[in-house]
């Protein structure tokens, strides 16, 4: 082992890595569905991350319903205001130039940060864990939650990825991601297809937002700062792919952890520094098959 | 006719305006002028969304600083500097970032001006979180004594004239049409045997060099710069204004920071309701005045014309 860095800070690091590279996983994995079916970049991604833990505490503190009951009523809730949004703000632009819905979602972004600030303050609010306690694994104690999270966004994931690419309807998302036209004309409603991927990707958002909770303070601004590295995720990545983003994901969690341990001035660069490197040496990005995607 | 007319009216209102409104606004709507025109070069003339443009402004605005802290060298000398280093990171960022096509170049923009946030905020000379304080105004030239915000006022007026001249003469020569067709059909272009990539490359060094000429006014205007001047939240700030005023159009980009930093004057007291407004208003702008106010303005006399002679 190197001199100085314990076993003990080494695998703390790894697990937070871990845990980070988790959210980065799910977020750009909802980013790459969105963008994958309308060519949208969803800016108001982190946003709708943020609304899912403000959700699942406001459930907690107003009605008292705990975390499991919030772990389904959330993402329900963020997933219904993705429809709203699709159909009031992205559907009447889906014609324009696309950087029109990345600016239409980075507007509603601020509407919404904005509302909660204005509502409820831009300090962090507890959540407490939901599963207590731990496990000593005598190199290093092991949070039961954190073991759930990242187990459950590691099925999420995996789950996910295989509804899109190895089930009927996901064949359908990316026949109308190809052709929406020819889609069309088997019968099949793209139109209301996309509002649901889109609710679809958002409730995903929404549900990574509760699983926060419990682990990053509940706070106004907990999405924006997420998006910056989803962003880098998903450029190192390339857009096109779903198990490209998540693979990054976890990558990058994992590579942030241990640049914490071997180099921590350099811990919030390193992500920035792979994208950069990245484009110099993969411009089409590590996972992506055809240029420009 | 009219156009020349119109100018001139602005110019003479730019002349009068610090007699009745406070100097130090005045400015800061000029220094935006310039920031958002840059801006406009690359979304509106090139169809390049940046949407980290702060990353030029916010370090041109410290290394202006940092030259008339540390050398006391005169102020237009300062000012050069921070629009060339403005440049240069304009022209490396757009090496790696002209790599990805459309939407990606928005994202990668981003990114990129979340890494120069992180290294300023590391640096030593930048003073951290607590920002650069206490920015020494020299004299112009060595001799011309600008101390006085009034006089200065005419220095940073006299700025902007140049720098909107600039941006007419580049958008009106033959760099700017070319822009302008890869803009409206980039494959085209290509075929005709243009490189894209190169232009785009130059309109981004263009664009931030002006940038930093933008920040580096900033922060002799206001004798300090911060963190905030690099914050995604200024490169938010600068699209608004454009798409508000009117993309694409020189005026646009003076009449949406015009009335964008005057929203922010008189909604400052109501805390976050000067950020929910701006994106109500955005939303606004993107769903139904995609021309914004100089645009359907230009479209509205239009109209009345045609009618007019019905």
């Amino acid at each position: 082992m190197f001199d100085g860095i314990s076993i003990q800070l080494l695998m703390g690091q790894l697990l937070i890595g871990l845990i980070n590279g988790s959210f980065y996983a799910m977020l750009s994995m909802g980013l790459a569905i969105i963008f994958g079916l309308m060519h949208v970049v969803n800016f108001a991604h982190g946003a709708q991350y943020m609304l899912g833990a403000f959700i699942a505490w406001l459930l907690l503190y107003t009605l008292g319903i705990n975390y499991w009951g919030a772990l389904f009523i959330a993402p329900v809730i963020v997933a219904a205001f993705g429809i709203v949004m699709e159909r009031l703000v992205l559907k009447p632009i889906h014609h324009l130039d696309h950087l029109y819905g990345l600016l239409a979602t980075y507007a509603v972004t601020l509407i919404v940060e904005g509302l909660i600030r204005q509502q409820y303050g831009s300090s962090g609010l507890p959540y407490s864990s939901p599963i207590p306690g731990g496990v000593n694994l005598g190199f290093m104690f092991l949070p039961w939650y954190r073991l759930w999270v990242v187990l459950f966004s590691f099925a999420m994931c995996l789950g996910t990825w295989y509804l899109i690419e190895h089930t009927k309807l996901g064949s359908y998302l990316r026949a109308a991601n190809e052709n929406p036209e020819i889609v069309e004309s088997f019968g099949i409603n793209v139109p209301r297809m996309i509002t649901l991927t889109y609710a679809f990707g958002v409730g995903l958002a929404g549900l990574s937002g509760v699983l926060a909770a419990p682990i990053y303070q509940v706070s106004p601004s907990m999405g924006s700062s997420l998006m910056i590295v989803i962003f880098a995720v998903v450029v190192i990545g390339g857009m096109g792919s779903i198990m490209g983003a998540i693979l990054t994901g976890y990558l990058l969690g994992v590579l942030e952890g241990l640049t914490k341990v071997f180099y921590p001035e350099g811990a919030n660069l390193v992500i920035f520094v792979i994208m950069i490197l990245a484009l110099i040496l993969r411009p089409q990005g590590l996972f992506s098959k055809k240029e420009g995607a | 006719m009219s156009r020349y007319l119109g100018l001139a009216a602005i110019l003479v209102l730019a002349l009068i305006a610090p007699f009745f409104v406070y100097s130090v606004t005045l400015m800061t709507i000029l220094v935006f002028v310039i920031f958002a025109s840059s801006f406009n070069l690359l979304l509106g003339y090139a169809g390049l969304l940046s949407f980290g443009q702060a990353m030029f402004f916010g370090t041109a605005a410290y290394i202006t600083g940092h030259i008339l802290k540390t050398t006391g060298v005169s102020l237009e000398i300062a000012l050069i500097g921070g629009t060339l280093v403005g440049a240069v990171m304009g022209f490396l960022v757009g090496l790696v970032a002209v790599r990805r096509s459309g939407i990606q170049f928005a994202m990668i923009t981003f990114a990129m001006a979340q890494f120069i946030y992180f290294l300023l905020l590391q640096s030593e000379f930048t003073g951290g979180e607590d920002g650069m304080q206490r920015i020494p105004r020299t004299e112009i030239f060595g001799v011309i004594d600008l101390s006085d915000n009034f006089a200065f006022y005419y220095f940073v007026l006299a700025v902007t004239v140049l720098s909107i001249a600039f941006f007419y003469r580049v958008v009106h020569s033959p760099f700017g049409e070319v822009l302008k067709a890869i803009r409206d059909n980039e494959p085209r272009v290509e075929s005709l045997g243009f490189k894209p990539d190169r232009y785009k490359l130059v309109a981004m060094t263009l664009s931030a060099g002006m940038a930093g000429l933008a920040g580096g006014l900033k922060a002799t205007v206001f004798q300090f710069a911060t963190l905030t001047d690099v914050s995604w939240h200024i490169s938010g700030e600068v699209i608004f204004m454009t798409l508000l005023g009117g993309l694409g159009t020189l005026t646009g980009p003076m009449v949406g920071a015009g009335i964008v930093i005057g929203l922010n004057d008189h909604l400052a007291q109501f805390g976050e309701w000067a950020l929910i407004s701006q994106g109500v208003i955005l939303l606004a702008v993107i769903l139904f005045f995609r021309r914004g106010v100089v645009g359907e303005l230009g479209a509205f006399v239009r109209r009345f014309k045609a009618g007019g002679r019905k």
